[in-house]
């Protein structure tokens, strides 16, 4: 137990030292102020010694949006954590810097039967691992298997399902690897088979779930073979290390089948979070690049687009508000027409986003390959009025009450969902009458809304994961897990399959077009309202080597500094 | 004239000490009159003419986006064109109001459980001081943030909420308090159970019940004085505690949502487009100034009346 | 042996700490493991959740991790995959301590001193001046310091990092708006600290024997006036060593205070109960060498 003294401490007890205390308290207090500050100081020197870097400056310093969830090609599947993956695993191509189109990467040439159905890649005969050992034909086999493994819970493993038997695989229905349609012909030959012709192929043996991973580290060193030392890679540079909310260090890697054009040493890839960090480190000259475009400050965009150091280009991405067509009064497509035609667009990208981008009136970017879109609907309060009263609601009368539900962007980002949000309230409010209560939700609450239908109209977007209409319609087909609407039309669905079993580009496109007309004319079960702007800021007269493309990936291999 | 001395009650001695001190009174008449402005200010815009009331109403959009305080909106527009100078009253509501019953809250909790620990004595005084004493080693930022970032997305999807949605600000209001309120009467428990523990056996309350004196008249006289003086200190000190705990909070994006603001979800804003290239300095000063101004006058407040009562600091 | 006593008594604690912070997160909706592009086949989804248990109720996950705790292992982050809570604490605590020194640093050396200052000249008008500074430190968050002190010392007069953490250079401003808080509230309790003392009996009889004030105050006073000062530092040092998710966030500094608020919206439980821990145990810690402090300082508190 305590004594009264010892208890009454911090509360009450004043302060009346015992008398003849004096000597002994003296003697105390120098004691306890001699070991408080030599504690104090021999930490103190040590955690700096510690912190204090003896290192080469980075040739290049990106910021690069959020803090990488994975390096693990298989695991990965944010933009920033592929943008840095990149540097250190190849897949059989790789993207061209330039227009982000697939270009040999480990396979030198490949042959594709007429049907397009499979696919044979032939694999350089010099390729190495960062470690020396050889990069062989099962390696690609053993990495595409292992992204297929229900073990692996890859995310991305869908992507794959094209291969022969890869669904049955990966869902535990087939439990031999070998009936998978991926195997080595020999050491420098992989033979592809798929279920059907996809036009896309190679873009998709490009995307990081098809990245050459070293067999023999993963099988060492299990889930977290990254932070193995050293860690093989088959791509242009090397991980010196990987510092949480720190950075990523890069090297060269000297083995790289292609390093003869690697035009950088080291480079530093640093998370942030904060576009107002972001310009402070660009500005203070302490990063080289910023390229996430949630990294720029909209309040002064209209100030910084006019710098020459700031670029703007198309990107496959989509910025919509979806609709929950099982819950009234949303089932009724007439609604969810008036409510697209209430919205002013054009006052959002230029108040709000300000970054230049297009308003949208169909779902798929501008610039897609091989495809143009059907125009959708503009912004036309008096046809919204009338169309809202034909389905009942004369000036709102009578619409039930409803919620809006967004994510919370985290941390100290523009908050562009809640000003959209804001907006939007206010449109409907004054063109059609009706009342919408906001509702801002973090991150995997608002996912597991989406999913299971819990809401009425919620904020989206949808960035291409390749360049084709597919990555857009596919996710609005019956049943499709990125549907989230619970929106099921069956003429769509057959348009979108037909546009798919199609080898023929231009039929295929048109195909697409029908199946677009329905869902961004007939059906709305999602309002577009404006395309992604690309935007990435660096002084092309300090930096070269990144391009504009569409998909807004930038290789590392190509990007040094100007000498 | 020993005889008048003798008559004048501890509160109004405390009282006579407080108007001496300037800084002080100055601050309560400067909270005095912020509190007068926010509270008529609604009224004010209910009155006047429908287009003032337009340009004023803090949730109307304008296109007067980022203008500077001007004759039209004296503290200037945010980035949908809404009238600062309303937002920051309005914020004010929020702000004064979670701290108030934020404060109120640990202070019924805290005098309470300090005051039953001091009375009761022995056994239950020891039960009632160690569980403060658990609570205190529990880290209690990480109980806040996570209390918010789950329980506030429970309340989203109750089914309350799910039928009424105008319910939810109110909720997560609640919750805030609640949240704040529950982590800040620790020190109130122990500084009140000292008091009441001291007091019980200090000379002059001995002496007057030696003479005689009957207990309601020792509580009266003596110990509700004594307690009252501690518990209105504490309160004005620990509402700046709680105003500043709830602008950290909203800065972490864990406080009162959207359309709703607070001092701390304006500050938020207007510190977050610092930046090398252009500034809305009003976005920062306006909400800055009045919080500031608010907690410095409350500090001086609380200081005022510690010094009129003639309070140790514990801290 | 009331020392021991404590240490024995921390383990229960640092047992309620650790399900509390478990079985509050599994309350929130949603899981870690949700994501915006939805699998191609529900089995995915599955896959993922039976590798990290995330299936089995609440209860059994929560014994399994006492049973990795008890093995000293803390667990893998379900929001950054490569890495254990281990290593994230192991590369994120340095930094985040060493601010936090700095910071206590600061907070004593500006506070200490002012405290001292106006006590001594109380009434006068570098008390009120001194004062007033105090408190305005304590008024002022730090989510609006620091942008000022980058905004001014960075970008205006370029003079020192806008952010980063690499050389000296990086540490001085985040300590500086880290420890500005932690300086006004010391310094008031310094200043009041030492009018108590000077008022004190001791005091009192150390003047009767014809010291001089100065030296009154300096030898005699401070001692006492420190006091209240000790028991404060103890909750602030903890507080100041888990890091500043608000000053890591604006300076970039890659401490744990960030992952604290993130894990807790992710619903990254293994990070979160981590460092919930961590924090309980510096503060368990930091309370004890406060109390033993006292046990030297004041020689009236004893412990059994």
């Amino acid at each position: 137990m305590v004594t009264e003294a010892g208890r009454q401490r911090p509360g009450a007890g004043s302060h009346r030292p015992a008398a003849g205390g004096q000597g002994t308290v003296q003697a105390r207090f120098a004691q306890v102020a001699r070991i408080f500050f030599g504690c104090l100081l021999s930490i103190a020197s040590l955690f700096i010694s510690g912190c204090m870097r003896q290192e080469a400056p980075a040739d290049i310093t990106i910021l690069n949006g959020a803090e990488p969830q994975s390096l693990d090609p298989a695991l990965l599947t944010g933009q920033a954590d592929m943008r840095v993956a990149i540097g250190m695993f190849e897949g059989l191509t790789r993207l061209d810097p330039t227009n982000a189109q697939a270009i040999p990467g480990l396979a030198e040439s490949w042959d594709i039967s007429p049907d397009g159905t499979v696919y044979t890649f032939h694999l350089r005969t010099n390729l190495v691992w960062s470690t020396g050992e050889p990069i062989r034909a099962d390696d690609v086999v053993y990495s595409w298997i292992r992204t297929l493994e229900p073990a692996t819970a890859a995310e991305y493993a869908g992507q794959l399902y094209y291969l022969t038997n890869a669904e049955a695989f990966n869902t535990g229905r087939i439990k031999d690897p070998s009936q998978v349609g991926v195997h080595a012909l020999d050491p420098f030959t992989v033979r592809v088979e798929l279920n059907h012709p996809t036009p896309f192929f190679l873009d998709i043996c490009d995307m990081p779930m098809s990245y050459v991973v070293p067999r023999a580290t993963i099988e060492k060193y299990g889930d977290h073979w990254l932070m193995a030392k050293p860690l093989p890679s088959s791509g242009p540079f090397e991980l010196v290390y990987w510092r949480l909310n720190d950075k990523v260090r890069f090297k060269k890697n000297p083995l790289y089948w292609d390093a003869a054009n690697t035009k950088s040493e080291i480079i530093d890839i640093l998370p942030v979070g904060s576009a107002n960090v972001a310009i402070n480190l660009y500005e203070h000259g302490e990063a080289d690049i910023v390229w996430d475009k949630d990294l720029i400050p909209a309040e002064i965009l209209d100030v910084l687009l006019q710098r020459p150091d700031f670029h703007t280009f198309n990107y496959l991405g989509t910025y919509f508000v979806r609709f929950n067509v099982t819950r009234k009064p949303f089932d009724d497509p007439r609604v969810r027409q008036a409510l697209a035609m209430a919205i002013d667009k054009k006052r959002i990208v230029e108040r709000i986003s300000k970054g230049g981008e297009e308003v949208a009136t169909h779902l798929v970017p501008d610039g897609t390959a091989d495809y143009t879109s059907p125009d959708g609907w503009g912004y036309d309060p008096v046809l919204a009025r009338k169309l809202l009263a034909e389905a009942g609601y004369p000036g709102g009368k009578g619409f039930p009450p409803f919620t809006y539900l967004y994510n919370a962007s985290a941390g100290g980002s523009s908050k562009i969902h809640e000003k959209v949000a804001i907006e939007l309230q206010q449109m409907w409010h004054d063109q059609l009458g009706i009342n919408m209560e906001l509702h801002q939700v973090e991150w995997t609450a608002y996912l597991d809304a989406l999913t299971s239908l819990n809401y009425d109209v919620a904020r989206s977007s949808w960035v291409g994961d390749y360049d084709d209409a597919n990555t857009f319609l596919g996710c609005f087909v019956t049943g499709d897990g990125n549907n989230r609407t619970g929106w099921s039309n069956p003429q769509y669905d057959s348009l979108v399959h037909q546009a798919n079993a199609e080898v023929n580009v231009k039929k295929r496109g048109q195909l697409f077009q029908q199946a677009e007309t329905i869902l961004v004319r007939d059906q709305l079960p999602v309002i577009p309202l404006y395309f992604y702007e690309g935007i990435n800021y660096f002084d092309t007269n300090k930096v070269q080597g990144i391009y504009e493309n569409i998909l807004d990936d930038h290789p590392l291999q190509s990007i040094a500094k100007v000498k | 004239m020993s005889d008048l001395h003798g008559h004048i009650s501890p509160a109004r001695r405390a009282w006579l000490r407080f108007l001496k001190n300037r800084p002080a009174v100055i601050s309560a008449w400067f909270l005095i009159a912020l509190l007068a402005v926010v509270v008529l200010w609604p009224f004010v815009l209910k009155m006047s003419g429908a287009r003032f009331a337009q340009t004023h109403a803090p949730d109307q959009l304008s296109d007067a986006q980022f203008a500077p305080p001007g004759a039209q909106h004296w503290f200037g527009t945010d980035v949908h064109g809404r009238d600062l100078f309303s937002r920051v009253l309005f914020g004010a509501q929020i702000s004064l109001l979670v701290g108030v019953v934020g404060a109120l809250l640990s202070l019924v909790i805290g005098v309470l459980w300090g005051a039953i620990a001091g009375y009761a004595g022995g056994r239950i005084d020891a039960i009632l001081m160690r569980i403060v004493d658990v609570l205190y080693s529990l880290p209690t930022i990480i109980f806040v943030i996570v209390l918010l970032a789950t329980l506030g997305e429970v309340i989203k999807e109750s089914s309350l909420v799910k039928n009424s949605p105008s319910l939810e600000s109110g909720l997560r209001v609640a919750l805030l308090v609640a949240a704040l309120g529950a982590v800040s009467w620790l020190t109130m428990a122990r500084i009140v159970r000292g008091q009441v523990l001291s007091l019980r056996s200090r000379a002059f309350v001995e002496a007057s019940r030696a003479l005689g004196a009957k207990p309601h008249w020792v509580i009266a006289r003596h110990i509700i004085p004594n307690i009252f003086g501690v518990v209105i200190t504490y309160l004005a000190l620990s509402l700046p505690a709680i105003i500043l705990y709830e602008s950290f909070l909203s800065f972490l994006g864990l406080g009162v949502e959207p359309p709703m603001a607070s001092w701390g979800t304006l500050m938020a804003e207007g510190v977050s487009q610092i930046n090398p290239i252009r500034i809305y300095w009003w976005l920062i000063l306006f909400p800055g100034g009045i919080l500031v101004a608010t907690l410095l006058a409350l500090n001086f407040l609380g200081d005022g009346l510690r010094d009129a009562w003639d309070i140790k600091n514990r801290d | 042996m009331y020392f021991v006593r404590r240490l024995i008594f921390a383990i229960p604690l640092l047992l309620v700490v650790s399900a509390l912070s478990f079985f509050l997160m599994h309350l929130a909706p949603g899981g870690p493991f949700d994501s915006e592009r939805a699998p191609a086949s529900p089995q995915i989804e599955h896959n993922i959740r039976a590798k990290y248990h995330a299936d089995e109720p609440v209860w059994k996950q929560y014994l399994e991790y006492l049973r990795g705790l008890a093995h000293g292992d803390f667990g893998v982050s379900y929001k950054y995959l490569d890495h254990s809570v281990s290593d994230i604490i192991e590369q994120g605590l340095p930094i985040s301590a060493t601010l936090g020194i700095l910071a206590f640093g600061f907070a004593m050396g500006l506070g200490l001193p002012l405290g001292f200052f106006t006590a001594a000249r109380r009434g006068r008008w570098e008390d009120y001046a001194g004062s007033f500074l105090a408190i305005l430190a304590v008024c002022i968050p730090g989510f609006v310091v620091a942008p000022i002190l980058i905004l001014v010392f960075s970008i205006k007069w370029q003079l020192l990092p806008v952010g980063l953490w690499e050389t000296p250079w990086h540490m001085v401003l985040p300590p500086i708006a880290l420890g500005l808080f932690f300086a006004g509230k010391v310094a008031r309790l310094m200043r009041e600290g030492m009018l108590n003392a000077v008022q004190s009996e001791f005091v009192t009889a150390a003047r009767a024997k014809g010291l001089s004030e100065n030296k009154l105050l300096l030898k005699h006073a401070v001692r006492i006036a420190i006091l209240p000062v000790v028991s404060f530092a103890g909750p602030m040092l903890a507080d100041l060593l888990t890091g500043s998710f608000v000053i890591e966030n604006i300076f970039q500094i890659p401490g744990i205070g960030v992952f604290l608020v993130n894990s807790s919206q992710n619903l990254d439980y293994p990070l979160l109960v981590g460092l919930s821990l961590l924090y309980a145990i510096l503060l368990i810690g930091m309370n004890l060498v406060v109390d033993f402090a006292y046990t030297l300082l004041d020689p009236r508190v004893k412990y059994e």
